[in-house]
Order: structure tokens, then C-alpha cells, then sequence
């Protein structure tokens, strides 16, 4: 159903969507969820959505995406899709555990909660609503204060599925698990999805997660994560986004870290209308680390907007951020970072950091590192610069014979290699390398499909130099 | 009597670092501290000095006949107590001169003296500085920031000339420095030498001590005095190395 | 001025201030914890009826004898202010201000067209000697002419004759208006627009005096004109307005300093600063802001809402701001520039030191326009005791400023645990041929720094005193000598009592 377009900023046409659709909605249910949504509901409508008055709203107007108007789809799709039928995992060394949301729902039809030898359970958060209640009630919400964001509120109010992954005290997996949410529908599609994901005490657990356009219609994600990094666990989250220009995503992840626990976070932005990431960390227990990179390669008329709000609630915690970016022709690029440390976190470590690179006049950066501090005995700082390719660096590598073209494409790739190089998985990281290479040569478009997963793998990107001659 | 540690015992962080140390310095003695890495040596020099991260757990130093260890630490300064830093740290924006003329006229003020006027102490530094052979111009220099390594040495003699203690305590002074900036650095010492004052010199090797003739040397192992001589027992451990010490010990 | 002799003067006192010969009247004035400017002159005061409303406005208007345009300006502004809101985005607690419950005008009887220091009330005089700004030319160690503010009116400037020889402007802002009536017109919001925000906007409506300067064209001013700003007058605001024009290829260095009686209530100061920096012209304007902060519970204190802004006009042109900031209970205050002409620059010189509950959320903006601009920003943030210090900037480089460059560097220092150091820096940046850098950080004393000062026999009050003045030293540098060994004294005072 196409709903007229002014509509979708008012908080009163989502509240009537969601009484006309409550039935189908609250389906999967427990009394408790459903009070849930409705309170999320409340909150929301008391926020309603941000406009660019929003100190963290400012560089970004999504009430005018919002108005080009969108369909809904609240129920599963009727027949089961094969999704190996245009999706196939080929990455060189490369095994994960793939679980994978077609247009917003899970797609396997026999085991929408899998569970594993170690007593790893992944798979639908619809099928854990239903079989793990008290798993939950314990963390779904419990763990994340989103009650001043408007879009995470709308999202606890509407979202039905979503993945699921739960690891047990104690297992260290070995395989990183696989989230892709596909996206391949005939109209302009609104998908809100929740991802809850609790690593137990003393765990690892290294996830991916995926959004990736299938065709060139237009679509928008809203959704939700949480993450619950329990006593000495470790969790890396990668998050890779290849979505077309005329989509858009609106991510928030929260993360909540116990005692001496460790958790990554890696934003790519590789292509898309809009991708907008807020991360929010808040490091609960003594001896916690919370480090985020990033790295986004924009072209065209796209934008990458990424928030890391950093919370330090405890003593010895330490976090460390690095974004990087590119922006070439109009596309325009914004990092809101926060650093909250909050009264007696004494000892904090925390440093934050942001770099642009403008290829053309026509582009535009936005970048405001907040520090927030309420306690003396710190070490923070943070650091934000705008500029281009080193013009010496560029002069040397030319003097030695290498043409423009080529140089400033070593240069800009040496650039987004600081991040890269940050990745754990080997594998992840040459594939990423790859990409790239290949996005910052223009090559990387909408039909390579998604970053990981193409029936026709790429070859591997070869630069035209040898880099190891200079 | 200048100084007296009896069987002092210090801690950090509940590490037991210094084990029993007994000690007697007197006015006009110059006292060489030896040892290999990580035995005490510095912790002895901190906590003399006052530094708040060491935990005295037992025994006593008097010093001047006061009990030293209820000193704060400015006190011991006022009192002349002078440690030459092994690494000293770099303050930006507080020039050399005002950093001076701050802690000289507090010393002079906590004796009763009056201030020197900005003339009297320009001249007492330019006469100071001669002695450390510091030729750059000290008024506009933040405090040791910039400074080489062997300027650093320097400047930590350069500030003991100006505050003229009685009990300065040298924390390897002499490491990092080349020959030249070592004969400087001594020489500095051998001129500050009085009938009533006195040294701690505490240094790795033997190198320093052909230049500053020690009264006493004593060797630090494991938070304990092992071995106490005069002059020649520097030259002795300088030709058998510290494995002739811990044998000793081990054999003990 | 010959200005050979100018320059042997200000090496030598730059000795002075490498070792300032005043530490010990430093540490006693450490030891003394009182605000020392808090006095209340027993003046024979003018006073305007509470409240602001139209006849308010007119009864200013009417009481400075303005032309017209003049009145308009006020009118339209406050026509405007009524529909604003006071700004909220800033990192500050503001208690409801009640602009009904404000005199707007206030001055003290001074017989009309006081032009020789005999005319000036003894009363007033003793005032500004008090407050170490002797009024009688003689008396001034260095060539610096002063123009003095009480309340709401301008009562002396000094050394009008030199400067007139020159052709330079400094007057009152009245006067300004009674006798140059043009530049007064041409300029007059030109920088601060009337409705450029909530607090400007009042100021523009109810402004009653102020400084105003002019350099005529290639004249290099060679004294530095100074203004003093002292609120004497309870239940009154100060709106003070000064506008500085340097024509092609002038320069000036102009002085600002303020105190206030100590009261239990709190007073609102809503200022405006314009300057004009035409072609090649350079200004240099440097601010020791010392308003009364409140008592050490935060009761009482100057409200500081002050519009501050330059624009460099023509190419070649460099407006710099220095402040030091230690009073007031709340600042809101952003000194800018905007970089109009091509190759012109702009910057930024600061310290702010908040103790007790004092709140202060200062910065700058530099917004870049022309091609080749070139801006830096240095912000040293002290906070102590209960208070909170917020660093707030914005570097925007436009589509057309070419080449331009930002350096900015901004540090916080934080004494003690129940205080906080916030920096919010906005940058945003429009072409590819642009650099622009920001570096902040955050930190406390380091402990190996204080032994090291107390074991050379330095007390912990002092070594604080020596650490911080160090700390802020690329800052106090900036600043021309008469003000910067004031400097150092307040900010060591200012933090007096704030270590355990």
C-alpha cells in the first residue's frame, strides 16, 4: 500500500499504522513484549522524528527521505524463499555461519532458531520471542536507554524480526557468524528490524553484518541492534553496508559492556543514498574497551553519517575511535563523535579521531568530535582534520615514474588501509581490500551485488603498479 | 649526623621493594649507591625525596635530627634536600628562570631570608650557569622541555648550584651521558662539595666515581644493603661484575 | 611615540614577565581569597525605571540626544527580541531571567562635557584608581589611553590630544554619535546584525554606551587604546557597545577589562563588540574578563552574554582576539571572525578558568569566505572546583575560500573530580583545496610535574599557580604587557582554594 508522503513525519500516522496492523504486529508476542512496543510506542510519539534543529540531527534531513513515501510489509512472505538462488558466500577462506533476513524476515524455513553443539543459538529473533521468553526479558531493552532516540523507539514499537545470537558462558566460536539482510522488493520497501546478540561471560564471538541492495529500488532500514558484551568476553562487529543510491539505512546499536570485556565495532560504507550509523557504547564495568573504526568511500549525491557516543560509566576503561573517509562529486560526509566520561570514571583512556579526504569542491564534511568529561584523573583527546592527498607524497610517487591517476589512487588507498588494517578476520580484510581498491577505482557499483556474496566472484583487483616498487 | 635510615622497608603497591636498609650519612662524606637494575636504588632516592607512591611499612630515617618521613615533600626541599632526577620531567610554558626564582625564594623565605631581587638572581644564575658550562639562555626555556638528554643532567645540576643543598641525592646522573657531558656533570659535583654538605650518588657503574671520589660505596641487592666499602669496592665490582655480588650473596 | 624606543620598552618588560618580580605578592594575594574589585562607589546614580518596554527605549534615545537613525536601530531590535527565544543550546544552567525586573540605564551624574580630568567627580576618579586604572595621564606608565566605563556611561578618556593629532577616533560611543554620525551609521551593525541573536538583539535596543574607535587610513596607532568596564549600580544590566573600524592598512591594539561589585544578585551583562578591519588593516583586541564570578556557594555574579565578532573586510586584513577569562557566574561568549577578504586572518587566543560553580561555554567561530583565509584557534580550558568549562567553535570553510587553512588546538585542564571540561568543536568544510586541523585534549596536573616542583621546595598552591600559568603561556603571550601580568595574577587567584 503507497501511503501519501507528507504523512510519514507525522507520529500520529505511525501510531495509526500500528493500531490497523496491532493483530499482525503483536502476533509472536508474550503480554510483555507487546507493553513493550506500546510504551516504545509513547516514547516515540513524545520525540516524534527528528528535524535539523536535532543537535545530532544537524548535517542530515531525514524527514525529507522519509517523505518520498514507503510500503510496509508486516507479514513474512508467503512462500519460502531460496535465497542460495541469487546468493552465494565465495569469499576465499572464508567460512562463516550465514544466517540471512530477506527484505526484512528470515528466510529459513526449517530452523529458525539453530542451535549449536556448544549451545550457540542463532537465528530469528521471531522464533526466540516464541522459545527463549525469559531469555528475552532479560536483555531485549534491559540493557539499552534508547528513550531519547526517536527512530531505535519507532523500531522497538514495530519490528518483528531480526536475528538472534545467543553465546554461552565460556564458548569461544570459532567460526564469525554471518547477518546479511538482503534487500529485493518491487516497491519502495520500509523494513524495521531488531538484532539482539548477548555474548556470555568470558565468550568471543566475531559477527558480520551485512545490508546489501539486490535491485535498484529504493528502500529504507531501520533497525536496531543490541549488543550485550558480557564479563571478559570479546566482540567484534563488523558492519558492511553496499546499498544503491536511492536507499537508505538508519542503524542504532547499543552496546552494553560488563567488567574487563572488549568489543570492536567496524562501520564500511561502501555505497548507498543515505547510511546512517549511531553507535552507542557504554562501557558499565572496571578494565572495559570499547574501539570503533570506520571508513567511508561516497561518491555521487550520498552520504555517510556516522555517531559514536562513547559512555564511560566505570573506572580503567578505555576507547579508542578512528573514521575515515573519501568523498568525491556532491557526496557529503558527517562524523558526530562523543566522548561521556562520567564522575569517578577515573583512569579513563579515550581518544577520538576523524579524517577527510575532499576530492572535489562539490563535496562537503561535517565532523564535530565532542569531549564530555566529568572526571580529573583522564587522558583524552580527539582530533579532526580536513584536507586532501599530501601533495608531497603525490609529487614523490610521481617522481619515481608513477602517472596522476595512478598515485592518487595508491594515496587514497593508503589512507583507507589505516582502517583496514584494523580488521581481525584475514580473509575479511584482503576480500575488503579488494573492495576497496575496486570502489576507489569507480569500478564497485550496485550489481556487484553485496560485498561478501556474488554468484560470479571478482577477480582479485590488481593495481596497476607493483606497490612494493616504491 | 646528617642522615640516618634505620632497617627501612618500603612497598609499592604491596610489592615489597626495599628490605631492611641501614644507613649513616655525615656532613662532608660522599656516599656511592651501586647495584644492578631494579634492586632499590631509585625507590631509596624517592622515598628519601618523598615521592607519595612508596609505602614506608617499617623503619625510620631522621634527618637533621627530625623525623624526615612526616616531612612533606616542599619541606625536605626547604630542609636542603636536592634530588637530581634520573628522568626529569618536562613542564611546558614555566620558564627555567621563573621556575628558579619560585623555588629559591620559597626556600629562602621558609629560612627567613629575604627574597633576591630579579638583578641578584640574574646574576646568581649566569654564575651558576658557568658552573654546568649551560651556554643557552635559561629565561625563556620551559622546563626541560626540549632539552637533549644531556642537557637534561645538566639543568638538574645547574638547579642543585642554585639551591645549594646539604644532602643532594644524584639518581644515575651519569647515564646517557657522553664523556664530555659526564666530566661537566662531575665536575659541576666537586665544586658543590663542602665540609657541611654531603652526596648520594647512585649509579650503575663505576664510571661517574673516577671522577666524584666516593667516601663510602655500598651495594644494593634485592632491597638490601650486601656490601659496604670504601673507594676501591667500585673498582672491585667494576672488574667482576655484579654476578661476583649475587653469588656472594646466594652463598650466604 | 618613537617606536625604536617602543620596542626596547616592551623587551624589556617581556623580562618582566619571564619572571615576574611580583610572585610573592602573588602568593599573598592567593592567601586572600576575596575578590578585590568587589567594592560599591557611593555615587549619585541616574536611574531609568525598571522594565524594558518602547518608552524605555525612547527615554535612552532622548537622554543621549540621538539622532533618528538611531532610535530606529533600537526600535527594530526590539521589536524583533520580543519574538526571540534565549538560545539553549549551549552547555550552561540558566536560571529565568526576568527582563522586566532590570534597570536598563543607569548612569552616574557627570557634568555635561567633561573634557579636562578636573570636571571628573573625585568620587569616580578614586573608583578606577581603586581598581588600578588611574585616569590622570601622568600617572600612566605606558603610553595607553583609556576610555572609562561606569555603568552605563562612558566618564573619562584619556589622551584624546595625541591621538587627535593622528586623526584617530576614541571616544565614547555617544560622543561618537553626536560627532560622527556617518561612521556611527555606515557601521553600526554592519558585523552584529540587530537581530543577530536573542542576547544581540537587546543589546541593540537598549545599548547605552561604549567605545568607539577609528584608525584613519595607513595609521599605525601607537598606543593601545584600552576601555575599562565597571558595573557599580545594583538591579542594573550593562549593554555596552563598541565598534572599532581600521581603515586600509591601519592597526590598533585595543584593551578590555571589567569588575563589578560583589552582590548577592545576579547581574546581566549583554555586550557588543564590532570590528571593520579594511584592506591591510590589523586589530588586535585583547579582553581580561574579570566580572564578579559569585561567592564560592554560587550565589550572585555576573551573567556574560556577550556578542563579539569581526569581520575582515578587505584582503589582507587580520583581526586577532586574546581573552582571559576568569569571572563572571555564566559566560556565553564567542568571539569570531569572518574572513571576507581574500588572504585575510583571524585569531583566536584563549584562556578560561572556571572554579567553584561558575559555567562557562566560550569558543569562537571562524568562518572562511575568501580565498587563501588562514585562521588558528588556541583554547587553554581550567576547570575547578564545582564548575564546568565548555569549549564550543566552528571552523566553516566556504565553497569559494580556496586554499584556506585552520589550525585549532584546544586543551582542557581539570582540577579536581567534581568539576567538567567539555569541548565541542563544529567543523564543516566545502572545497577540496582547504585544510583544516583540530587537536584537543584533556588532562589533569601530572603528578611527576608536582613532585618535581615540590621537590625543588615549591608549596602545591604555587606549583599549581606555576603549572597552569605555564600551561596557558602561548595564550598570555598574545596579550600586550600591561595586561598580561594582571593575567597571570588573576588566573592563580582564581583558582585559589581549589586544591584540597
Amino acid at each position: 500500500m503507497e501511503i501519501l508522503n507528507q504523512s510519514f513525519i507525522d507520529t500520529s500516522f505511525w501510531e495509526e499504522i500500528f493500531s490497523q496492523h496491532r493483530s499482525i504486529i503483536t502476533q509472536y508476542d508474550t503480554p510483555w513484549i507487546t507493553q513493550m512496543r506500546l510504551d516504545a510506542l509513547e516514547k516515540f510519539s513524545s520525540l516524534g522524528i527528528p528535524d535539523q534543529s536535532h543537535e545530532r540531527w544537524k548535517n542530515t534531513d531525514i524527514r525529507k527521505l522519509l517523505t518520498k513515501g514507503w510500503t510496509f510489509q508486516f507479514k513474512p512472505p508467503e512462500k519460502p524463499v531460496k535465497v542460495e538462488d541469487f546468493f552465494l558466500c565465495e569469499v576465499q577462506g572464508f567460512d562463516t555461519l550465514l544466517i540471512t533476513l530477506f527484505n526484512g524476515w528470515y528466510t529459513y524455513k526449517n530452523a529458525p532458531l539453530r542451535i549449536l553443539p556448544d549451545g550457540t543459538v542463532i537465528g530469528s529473533l521471531r522464533a526466540a520471542l516464541v522459545e527463549a521468553p525469559e531469555i528475552i526479558e532479560n536483555y531485549l531493552g534491559q540493557k539499552a536507554d534508547f528513550s531519547q532516540n526517536a527512530f531505535a523507539s519507532l523500531c522497538a514499537a514495530f519490528a518483528s524480526e531480526g536475528f538472534f545470537i545467543y553465546v554461552p558462558d565460556g564458548v569461544q566460536l570459532q567460526k564469525p557468524i554471518q547477518m546479511v539482510n538482503v534487500v529485493n522488493y518491487s516497491e519502495p520497501l520500509l523494513m524495521q528490524t531488531r538484532n539482539l546478540i548477548i555474548a556470555g561471560k568470558g565468550s568471543s564471538l566475531q559477527l558480520l553484518h551485512c545490508d546489501d541492495s539486490n535491485n535498484n529500488e529504493a528502500a529504507f532500514t531501520n533497525s536496531l541492534t543490541e549488543i550485550y558484551v558480557g564479563e571478559g568476553a570479546t566482540v567484534d562487529y563488523y558492519k558492511l553496508q553496499n546499498i544503491n543510491d536511492h536507499s537508505v539505512i538508519e542503524h542504532n546499536a547499543y552496546i552494553y559492556q560488563e567488567k574487563q570485556s572488549l568489543c570492536n565495532t567496524y562501520s564500511i560504507n561502501l555505497h548507498g543514498g543515505l547510511i546512517r550509523n549511531e553507535t552507542y557504547n557504554y562501557l558499565a564495568g572496571r578494565h572495559s574497551e570499547g574501539n570503533h573504526f570506520g571508513l567511508y568511500l561516497m561518491d555521487k549525491n550520498q552520504q555517510a553519517d556516522n555517531l559514536i557516543f562513547v559512555d564511560i560509566a566505570a573506572t580503567d576503561c578505555m576507547s579508542y575511535a578512528l573514521f575515515k573517509g573519501v568523498l568525491d562529486d556532491y557526496a557529503h560526509g558527517v562524523f558526530n563523535g562523543h566522548i561521556l566520561v562520567r564522575k569517578d570514571s577515573q583512569h579513563t583512556q579515550a581518544y577520538q579521531s576523524n579524517r577527510n579526504i575532499l576530492l572535489t569542491d562539490k563535496a562537503l564534511v561535517n565532523t564535530k568530535p565532542f569531549l564530555e568529561i566529568y572526571a580529573d584523573d583522564v587522558k583524552c583527546s580527539h582530533g579532526a582534520t580536513v584536507g586532501q592527498l599530501d601533495k608531497d607524497a603525490m609529487f614523490y610517487l610521481r617522481s619515481r615514474g608513477i602517472d596522476q591517476d595512478n598515485a592518487r589512487l595508491l594515496l587514497m588507498y593508503a589512507f583507507a588501509a589505516e582502517v583496514l588494517n584494523r580488521i581481525n578476520i584475514p580473509a575479511l580484510k584482503d576480500r575488503l581490500d579488494d573492495l576497496v581498491k575496486k570502489r576507489l577505482r569507480g569500478e564497485l557499483s550496485i550489481c556487484d551485488q553485496c560485498v561478501l556474496h556474488c554468484k560470479s566472484p571478482e577477480k582479485p583487483v590488481v593495481f596497476d603498479i607493483d606497490l612494493s616498487k616504491i | 649526623m646528617l642522615l640516618q635510615i634505620k632497617n627501612l622497608h618500603v612497598a609499592i603497591e604491596g610489592k615489597e621493594i626495599i628490605k631492611g636498609i641501614d644507613l649513616i650519612v655525615n656532613e662532608g662524606e660522599v656516599h656511592a649507591i651501586m647495584g644492578p637494575n631494579g634492586t632499590g636504588k631509585s625507590t631509596l632516592a624517592s622515598v628519601i625525596a618523598g615521592r607519595e607512591d612508596y609505602e614506608v611499612t617499617e623503619g625510620e630515617i631522621i634527618y637533621k635530627g627530625k623525623n624526615l618521613l612526616e616531612m612533606p615533600i616542599e619541606q625536605r626541599a626547604r630542609e636542603g634536600i636536592f634530588l637530581s632526577f634520573q628522568y626529569p620531567v618536562e613542564i611546558p610554558g614555566v620558564s627555567m628562570a621563573n621556575f628558579m626564582r619560585t623555588a629559591l625564594n620559597d626556600i629562602r623565605r621558609y629560612k627567613g631570608l629575604e627574597p633576591l631581587s630579579g638583578s641578584e638572581f640574574l646574576l646568581k644564575m649566569e654564575e651558576k650557569k658557568q658552573l654546568v658550562e649551560i651556554q643557552s639562555q635559561l629565561t625563556n626555556r620551559s622546563v626541560n622541555e626540549g632539552f637533549s638528554g644531556g642537557e637534561k643532567k645538566k639543568n638538574e645540576i645547574f638547579q642543585m648550584a642554585m639551591l645549594e643543598p646539604t644532602l643532594a641525592i644524584l639518581d644515575e646522573t651519569d647515564s646517557g651521558l657522553d664523556i664530555d657531558a659526564l666530566r661537566i656533570v662531575a665536575n659541576g659535583v666537586n665544586k658543590l662539595r663542602r665540609p657541611d654538605n654531603a652526596f648520594i650518588v647512585i649509579t650503575h657503574y663505576q664510571r661517574l666515581l673516577e671522577y666524584v671520589t666516593p667516601d663510602f660505596v655500598h651495594v644494593l641487592f634485592d632491597g638490601r644493603i650486601v656490601k659496604s666499602g670504601k673507594k676501591e669496592l667500585a673498582l672491585e665490582l667494576e672488574e667482576k661484575g655484579y654476578e661476583w655480588i649475587k653469588k656472594e650473596v646466594s652463598a650466604l | 611615540m618613537n617606536t625604536s624606543w617602543n620596542c626596547t620598552l616592551i623587551n624589556q618588560l617581556n623580562l618582566i614577565i619571564a619572571m615576574p618580580n611580583d610572585k610573592n605578592e602573588i602568593l599573598n594575594e592567593i592567601t586572600n581569597s576575596d575578590y578585590k574589585y568587589g567594592f560599591v562607589t557611593d555615587i549619585e546614580t541616574e536611574f531609568a525605571p525598571k522594565g524594558l518596554s518602547e518608552d524605555i527605549i525612547r527615554y535612552i534615545s532622548q537622554k543621549k540626544e540621538e539622532p533618528e537613525f538611531l532610535l530606529d536601530f533600537r526600535l527594530k531590535a526590539y521589536h524583533r527580541w520580543k519574538e526571540m527565544k534565549h538560545p539553549r543550546w549551549a552547555h550552561l544552567t540558566i536560571p529565568a531571567i526576568d527582563y522586566q525586573d532590570i534597570i536598563y540605564y543607569a548612569a552616574p551624574k557627570v557634568k555635561k562635557g567633561t573634557s579636562s580630568l578636573k570636571e571628573v567627580d573625585p568620587e569616580l576618579l578614586k573608583t578606577f584608581e581603586k581598581l588600578g586604572i588611574p585616569l590622570e595621564e601622568q600617572k600612566r606608565f605606558t603610553g595607553v589611553a583609556v576610555d572609562a566605563v561606569m555603568d552605563s556611561i562612558s566618564v573619562k578618556t584619556t589622551f584624546q590630544e595625541t591621538l587627535n593629532k593622528l586623526g584617530i577616533i576614541f571616544c565614547s560611543m555617544s560622543e561618537a554619535i553626536k560627532h560622527h554620525p556617518d561612521l556611527v551609521k555606515l557601521y553600526l551593525g554592519s558585523v552584529v546584525p540587530y537581530a543577530d541573536n536573542f542576547y544581540a538583539a537587546l543589546n541593540s535596543a537598549v545599548f547605552s554606551d561604549g567605545s568607539f574607535v577609528y584608525i584613519p587610513k595607513g595609521v599605525r596607532c601607537p598606543v593601545e587604546l584600552s576601555t575599562y568596564f565597571r558595573i557599580n549600580a545594583a538591579k542594573t544590566g550593562q549593554f555596552e557597545r563598541t565598534l572599532i573600524v581600521a581603515d586600509e592598512g591601519a592597526y590598533v591594539s585595543y584593551m578590555e577589562g571589567c569588575t563589578a561589585p560583589m552582590r548577592d544578585e545576579n547581574q546581566l551583562h549583554a555586550a557588543v563588540v564590532e570590528i571593520v578591519a579594511l584592506k591591510d588593516a590589523e586589530v588586535k583586541y585583547s579582553t581580561v574578563q574579570n566580572w564578579y564570578p559569585g561567592d564560592k556557594n554560587g550565589k550572585g555574579g555576573i551573567f556574560n552574554f556577550v556578542t563579539k565578532r569581526g569581520l575582515c573586510k578587505g584582503s589582507y586584513s587580520k583581526i586577532s582576539w586574546t581573552q582571559v577569562e576568569t569571572g563572571s557566574a555564566i559566560t556565553w561568549k564567542y568571539p569570531s571572525c569572518i574572513l571576507q577578504g581574500d588572504n585575510s586572518r583571524g585569531e583566536f587566543y584563549s584562556v578560561a578558568v572556571t572554579n567553584h560553580y561558575q559555567q562557562a561555554d566560550t569558543g569562537t567561530k571562524m568562518i572562511h569566505l575568501g580565498r587563501n583565509t588562514s585562521s588558528t584557534i588556541i583554547s587553554k580550558g581550567i576547570s575547578a572546583g564545582f564548575s564546568n568549562n565548555s569549549y564550543r567553535g566552528l571552523v566553516r570553510v566556504a565553497k569559494k575560500a580556496e586554499n584556506s587553512r585552520n589550525y585549532s588546538q584546544c586543551d582542557s585542564l581539570l582540577l579536581g573530580d567534581k568539576c567538567g571540561a567539555h569541548t565541542f568543536p563544529y567543523i564543516q568544510v566545502e572545497n577540496k583545496s582547504s585544510i583544516v586541523e583540530h587537536e584537543a585534549t584533556t588532562s589533569k596536573i601530572s603528578d611527576d610535574q608536582l613532585f618535581y616542583c615540590k621537590q625543588r621546595g615549591i608549596d602545591t598552591e604555587s606549583a599549581i599557580g606555576l603549572i597552569v600559568n605555564g600551561y596557558a603561556r602561548e595564550v598570555l603571550k598574545q596579550l600586550p604587557m600591561e595586561f598580561a601580568v594582571e593575567a597571570q595574577k588573576l588566573l592563580s587567584i582564581s583558582l585559589e582554594g581549589s586544591v584540597g
